[in-house]
């Protein structure tokens, strides 16, 4: 009799933290809306240029954690699609004077295909090997964008000059606003479909492909089929990333797609909480602004300590990965239950 | 008590302080300069691939606090913010925006990378901030119609090749001529440059081209093509190591063209000795600096000058480092500048005295070389001097070139 009445409080009170945390979670996306609409009118154009940074690499972090966070293929050479998109919009838009808007899809696409062709010699990587594979892929890039034969085309070192656009009907905002906007309106749509893909079917099948490959081939999942789609999917999003990248920032060249690029969108995933949607947007965050400090840390230590960025940013990410080992995400996921049970514990005694 | 001559002197202070309340009206215009100091932005490679070209930036902040220990600039200390950029593109544009929207710096000073600065131009062209000696080789900084706010420094790579160009059609018209080239900006725009300097009627000449990558392990196979190709000029437009091999190479194989190097090659511990003294004798290149390996230049003042600033204000090891270098003499020429602006330290006439430079010399220039520009010559430095190695040290023949 006593299981029976407990039973249902403790069910009760289940709900009610749940309850709690939904309104907890709605709450933080109304601040987090308000913030990301009010932004471009309270801030400086230097920061909406680094919120649209930011926005850019979560898109792209996005598209690498639904590889490997959701389908757990580790790649290491996604900075190689965030070039291709990225090359693809500067050469549209140079060469075959597309408006911007307009390559942003087209770049999209170019990558989906890209990375799905990638994807099926790499189904018969797995882990480490394809790890490494992706890595030639980023080591291999900037290489051959330098490349003469496609002068013509890429630009070779000297890069691309874009234009920067400014805001069409005449519409009272300046391009750093109106730039802000656009990447806001693309990152929105973005999450929004990587939301319902990974709640799906298709999201069920490609954490099943990641959780236990041989059970989700017997459940009838063709794996080879959704390992490639994955590929091709991330890439599109890096793809998208790229295109806009190249439009906020208005020049394009070999040496903006270094190794550092490819390594910092996998710190950003695991920075932000593997297997998370919202939790990019924190990766994000890092891998655009933790450079910037480590740099004015080292300031710190004097003059003769310019040489030291790199090792302030690695023991930051030392401290962070100590601190919360499942990312930002992770605490967030688990800070309501922690808190619940830390106000419960009273009433218990 | 208050005496008349208190009175007066506080009539004095308190008019003083009037009339320069009163300055701001002036000094609106003058974004990032106060009575007290002049605030200066740069973008450096402190992180990434790049990185080894940081200590560029650490000269300048270094020469620049040489400077205000000395009192500054008519009373104005110079604070330079040197942030970094990693040798990324998008990193640059960042990090200039902050200093020009946040920072408000007057002007941006001796950034790195051809990219780099590439892709902050248009930027600081639209918002008029002066864009002053960037610190690359490439030739399309001097551009004064299209980009009035950016200025280079150094010879650029096309200078020098054609100052080779009209050398060889003057001591050897009827050369054959093979070219040693890495496959990058900098190999190609000396192959322009050395066309330019032949001229059309003798462009002719070259008739052979070997090119090679960075990634390769020797340029071996390079040489004895070219020296199948039956040229008796060879020019090695090669990095240290690719140019050291070059000069083994041909003396190895008993080919004994006359050959040009570059002078991004031209250092005695790295490239020269390597190579094998006795192997480079005869090789010649044109130069604008002071070696500081070279044994030749052991008492000059000028050298006992940069021994003595690298002794006091950075470490030994950047005593034969031509990258040090390079920065003390891009900052005494920032100096230079700032003290013809006198009090009038407007982006505008920063950019006039930037482009108003007359016959500067410089401690580690070459006795000679001069820095002059002019509102059409963003180029600040074109002479070079033709010098042999005669086993020991290079030395100089014939009068100073202008490409």
């Amino acid at each position: 009799m006593t299981l029976a009445n407990d039973t249902p409080t403790a069910l009760s009170a289940a709900a009610i933290a749940q309850a709690g945390s939904r309104r907890l979670q709605r709450l933080a996306m109304g601040v987090f809306c308000i913030f990301a609409l009010g932004l471009p009118f309270v801030a400086s154009g230097y920061h909406l240029f680094q919120f649209a940074q930011v926005l850019i690499y979560a898109i792209a972090l996005l598209g690498l954690n639904i590889l490997t966070g959701y389908n757990g293929q580790i790649s290491l050479g996604h900075g190689a699609f965030y070039a291709i998109g990225g090359y693809a919009m500067a050469i549209l838009a140079t060469k075959f004077d597309v408006p911007y808007w307009a390559t942003i899809p087209v770049s999209g696409l170019i990558c989906f295909v890209a990375g799905f062709l990638f994807g099926l010699p790499a189904l018969r990587l797995g882990g480490l090997y394809l790890a490494l594979a992706t890595f030639a892929l980023a080591v291999a890039t900037p290489q051959l964008l330098n490349y003469r034969g496609f002068d013509a085309w890429t630009g070779g070192s000297q890069g691309l000059q874009l234009g920067k656009p400014h805001a069409p009907f005449a519409l009272p905002l300046t391009s750093d606003q109106w730039l802000y906007f656009l990447c806001l309106v693309c990152a929105a749509l973005m999450f929004w479909a990587a939301a319902n893909l990974v709640r799906g079917r298709i999201g069920r099948a490609i954490i099943a492909i990641r959780d236990h490959p041989i059970a989700a081939e017997t459940m009838g999942i063709n794996i080879s089929f959704y390992k490639a789609m994955c590929f091709g999917v991330s890439a599109l999003y890096a793809g998208v990333a790229g295109a806009l990248g190249s439009i906020v920032v208005g020049f394009i060249s070999p040496d903006s797609f270094g190794l550092f690029l490819s390594l910092s969108f996998l710190v950003g995933i695991v920075v932000g909480g593997l297997a998370s949607i919202w939790g990019v947007l924190f990766g994000a965050l890092f891998i655009e602004f933790v450079p910037n400090y480590a740099d004015q840390l080292s300031d710190l230590f004097g003059e003769s300590a310019k040489a030291l960025p790199g090792a302030i940013y690695g023991i930051l990410l030392i401290g962070l990965m100590y601190l919360m080992p499942t990312g930002v995400a992770g605490v967030i996921r688990t800070a309501p239950g922690l808190l619940s049970r830390l106000f419960s514990r009273p009433k218990r005694v | 008590m208050i005496s008349r001559r208190t009175l007066l002197q506080a009539g004095a202070v308190s008019a003083a302080a009037l009339a320069s309340g009163l300055r701001p009206a002036r000094a609106a215009n003058a974004v990032g300069v106060t009575e007290a100091e002049i605030k200066i932005g740069q973008t450096m490679p402190y992180s990434g691939p790049a990185s080894a070209y940081g200590v560029i930036g650490k000269a300048d902040v270094a020469y620049f606090k040489m400077i205000n220990e000395a009192g500054g600039i008519n009373g104005r200390k110079l604070n330079l913010i040197s942030l970094d950029d990693g040798y990324s593109p998008p990193k640059t544009v960042e990090q200039t925006r902050r200093l020009v929207e946040q920072e408000q710096v007057a002007f941006i000073f001796n950034s790195l990378g051809t990219p780099s600065n590439a892709a902050i131009r248009p930027y600081l062209t639209e918002n008029k901030v002066p864009q002053l000696f960037v610190a690359t080789g490439a030739a399309m900084w001097n551009d004064p119609k299209n980009f009035p706010w950016t200025i280079g420094w150094q010879p650029n790579y096309q200078t020098e090749a054609s100052i080779f160009g009209k050398h060889i059609v003057a001591t050897k018209p009827g050369a054959k001529i093979g070219v040693l080239y890495q496959n990058d900006a900098f190999g190609k725009d000396y192959l322009t440059g050395l066309k330019a300097g032949l001229g059309a009627d003798h462009a002719g000449l070259i008739i052979k081209e070997a090119s090679y990558e960075v990634s390769e392990p020797t340029v071996d196979s390079q040489i004895v093509s070219l020296q199948d190709s039956g040229a008796d000029v060879l020019l090695i437009a090669a990095t240290p190591k690719f140019a050291a091999q070059a000069i083994r190479k041909t003396f190895d194989i008993g080919w004994t063209p006359v050959r040009y190097m570059t002078d991004v090659s031209l250092s005695i511990a790295s490239v020269m000795k390597p190579a094998g003294l006795e192997k480079s004798k005869g090789v010649i290149t044109a130069n604008y600096g002071k070696d500081p390996t070279d044994a030749r230049w052991k008492d000059d003042e000028g050298y006992k000058g940069w021994a003595a600033f690298v002794a006091k204000y950075l470490t030994p090891a950047d005593l034969i480092d031509s990258n040090a270098i390079y920065g003390y003499g891009v900052a005494a020429t920032m100096v230079q500048v700032l003290k013809q602006c006198e009090n009038d330290l407007s982006r505008e006439n920063i950019m006039r005295q930037a482009a108003n430079i007359k016959d500067l010399e410089l401690p580690m220039l070459l006795p000679g070389v001069k820095i002059n520009t002019s509102p059409d010559n963003f180029a600040p430095i074109r002479q070079e001097q033709l010098e042999s190695f005669n086993g020991e040290s290079w030395s100089a023949f014939g009068d100073l070139l202008q490409g």
